[in-house]
């Protein structure tokens, strides 16, 4: 009976729900299978990565959960919509590989710039704007351009900029991907001291089984041709995670889990 | 100092091929001056030199060399020739408090520069406008862009004449129909490089402003339009320097008094070589400052937006 009510209550928490989508992709040369009978539901307040190798679908499971892209089969909603009308709504926070700032606004109006599309008040832009500085800790760049800053900086910024806004779901596409593994560190770390303070629904896509490891609650394997999910892991690691987590057994064995999906993934071809 | 020596260098060379250069050309005129006051000329006659090749001359005759550079109306003034020409109806002027006089390249140019200023307004307005439209419509690619394609196929010397009879037939005369033609110059470089300026932002830049449901005219302000601008001075730069040649052209087919193209014009019909070639290089000096001067508020612009580098 445990079992039933704790069924009961993710149904109604869910965020993301994709049932058996598809999506093909016409090309010149034949068309491309991106999804595939993709299955998959994100509850409130997950931490959700996706990992698998070059060309799997991830970046696209992802653009079709924000609108970007349309399924060609199958079903998707979010929060109870289409994904078009979340969009309308204002319900993501998107984070792009590259950050994306403009090189002529500094940072400070960067991150307004989503706020001044939406419609924000001058007094709320200002509070929010410190806000989500101090949260990416950017305090006093502000005034700063973005060619004056590091990549990790300005990565940080385009995340500043993605939870200006009441948006509830961040999704974020290999965020840290051009960084070197120290400044990685170190921001995984924020990610998850931001996560737990703002209590967002994050999908984050990552090559880095460690990476993914490390944040998730919930890790997704896929693999590609046609792109589909291999596994759904959900991780037993507690939510409080210093760094040095990634040496407990547990941590071990999760990695372990998802070495072996990607694996098995690629022996199928 | 090493950039300097070296475009002191390139200038002296040049300089010094000119010198050169007026040898051969104005050797036969200045024989001929000279047998006529009486000098010994080998060989004697004009009409036996005038199938000779002109370097022999100059090397059978050394005496006139310095007459070569020195000639009322020779067929290629020497530099210090045009230099002179050019004191004396800019600088010499001012110094005698007739700086708007009509013997002033002051006065002539600034009949051309106004025509050129108005003409590169219309067709910078023109040109953005028509860019905007490009880049919203798909109707309006297809429909404007083979025009403005076309539209600079024609030579503008075949076309001058014509904007301006039609014009005058309507009773438009004066400043409109150079600055007319000059904007007809001066509106494509400004369609095509606001265009792809405007284009410029990438996919991710756009799906950005679509995750935050921006409307177009949003997109428009505050992503397409800022990120055109380096490329809007780019086209900005060389839309002026078509406008002056736009206004010089427009001032040659109406026998116009006044303006660098009437110097040109009237300099040929007296074979006043020297006030040619000076209103030649006022053209260029004035091309020269608005250009720096473009480049100058480029810098001032870009650095305000924080792209000043
Ligand atoms: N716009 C598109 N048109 C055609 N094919 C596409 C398009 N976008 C993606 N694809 C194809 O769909 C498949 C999945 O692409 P996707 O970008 O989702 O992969 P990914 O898992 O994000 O890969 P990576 O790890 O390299 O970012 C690939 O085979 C890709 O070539
Ligand atoms: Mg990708």
């Amino acid at each position: 009976m445990n079992i039933e009510t704790t069924t009961q209550a993710d149904v109604t928490k869910a965020v993301v729900e994709a049932r058996n989508l598809d999506l093909v992709f016409p090309t010149s040369d034949g068309s491309v299978q991106a999804l595939k009978d993709v299955n998959l539901t994100i509850n409130k307040g997950d931490f959700v990565s996706f990992i698998g190798p070059s060309g799997c679908g991830k970046t696209t499971f992802l653009r079709v959960m924000a609108a970007l892209e349309q399924p060609t089969g199958g079903e998707i909603t979010v929060n109870g919509m289409t994904p078009d009308e979340a969009r309308r709504q204002r319900a993501y926070g998107y984070v792009f590989q590259a950050s994306g700032l403009y090189p002529w606004r500094n940072i400070a109006r960067n991150i307004k710039l989503p706020l001044e599309i939406m419609g924000y008040s001058k007094a709320e832009q200002e509070k929010r704007v410190n806000e989500v500085l101090e949260l990416v800790e950017l305090s006093g760049f502000g005034g700063k351009y973005p060619w004056q800053l590091s990549g990790g900086m300005q990565q940080r910024a385009s995340i500043a900029r993605a939870l200006a806004f009441d948006a509830d779901i961040l999704l974020m596409d290999e965020p840290f991907g051009a960084l070197d593994e120290i400044v990685r560190d170190h921001l995984n770390e924020q990610l998850l001291k931001l996560w737990a303070r703002t209590n967002k629904t994050i999908g984050f896509v990552t090559h880095s089984i460690p990476e993914a490891v490390y944040l998730s609650t919930k890790i997704v394997v896929m693999s590609p041709r046609p792109g589909r999910i291999t596994d759904v892991i959900e991780s037993p690691l507690p939510s409080e995670r210093p760094l040095d987590i990634r040496d407990s057994p547990e941590f071990i064995e999760v990695a372990h889990r998802v070495r072996e999906g990607l694996r098995a993934g690629h022996s199928d071809d | 100092m090493k950039t300097l020596i070296a475009v002191l260098t390139v200038l002296s060379v040049i300089i010094a091929f000119w010198y050169a250069a007026c040898l051969p050309m104005n050797i036969k005129g200045v024989l001929t001056e000279a047998e006529r006051a009486g000098a010994e000329v080998t060989p004697v006659g004009a009409k036996e030199r005038r199938d000779l090749g002109e370097i022999g001359l100059v090397l059978g005759n050394s005496f006139a060399v310095p007459a070569t550079w020195a000639q009322d109306r020779p067929r290629l003034p020497a530099p210090h020739q045009v230099a002179q020409e050019l004191w004396k109806t800019t600088g010499a002027m001012v110094l005698k408090g007739k700086m708007m006089s009509k013997r002033s390249l002051f006065y002539h140019g600034w009949v051309t520069l106004s025509a050129t200023l108005l003409g590169f307004a219309i067709g910078t307005g023109l040109g953005i406008l028509l860019a905007v439209g490009i880049v919203h419509s798909k109707v309006m690619e297809m429909s404007v862009m083979p025009w403005a394609i076309v539209s600079q196929t024609i030579p503008i010397i075949a076309l001058a004449p014509m904007i301006i009879v039609v014009l005058y037939s309507i009773g438009v005369q004066g400043i409109i129909p150079k600055a007319v033609i000059s904007a007809y110059l001066s509106f494509f470089p400004v369609v095509v490089g606001m265009v792809k300026g405007l284009r410029s932002p990438d996919g991710m830049q756009l799906d950005l402003l679509r995750t935050y449901n921006a409307s177009t005219n949003q997109g428009f302000w505050k992503l397409r339009l800022p990120a055109s601008m380096p490329y809007l001075f780019a086209s900005l730069k060389i839309g002026i320097a078509a406008s002056l040649v736009g206004a010089i052209v427009g001032e040659l087919p109406t026998g116009a008094v006044a303006g660098l193209g009437a110097r040109l014009l009237g300099g040929s019909y007296y074979g006043q070589t020297v006030q040619i070639w000076s209103a030649l290089f006022a053209a260029a000096i004035l091309a020269a400052c608005l250009v720096a001067l473009l480049g100058l508020i480029e810098r001032m612009v870009l650095r305000r937006m924080g792209m000043g580098a």
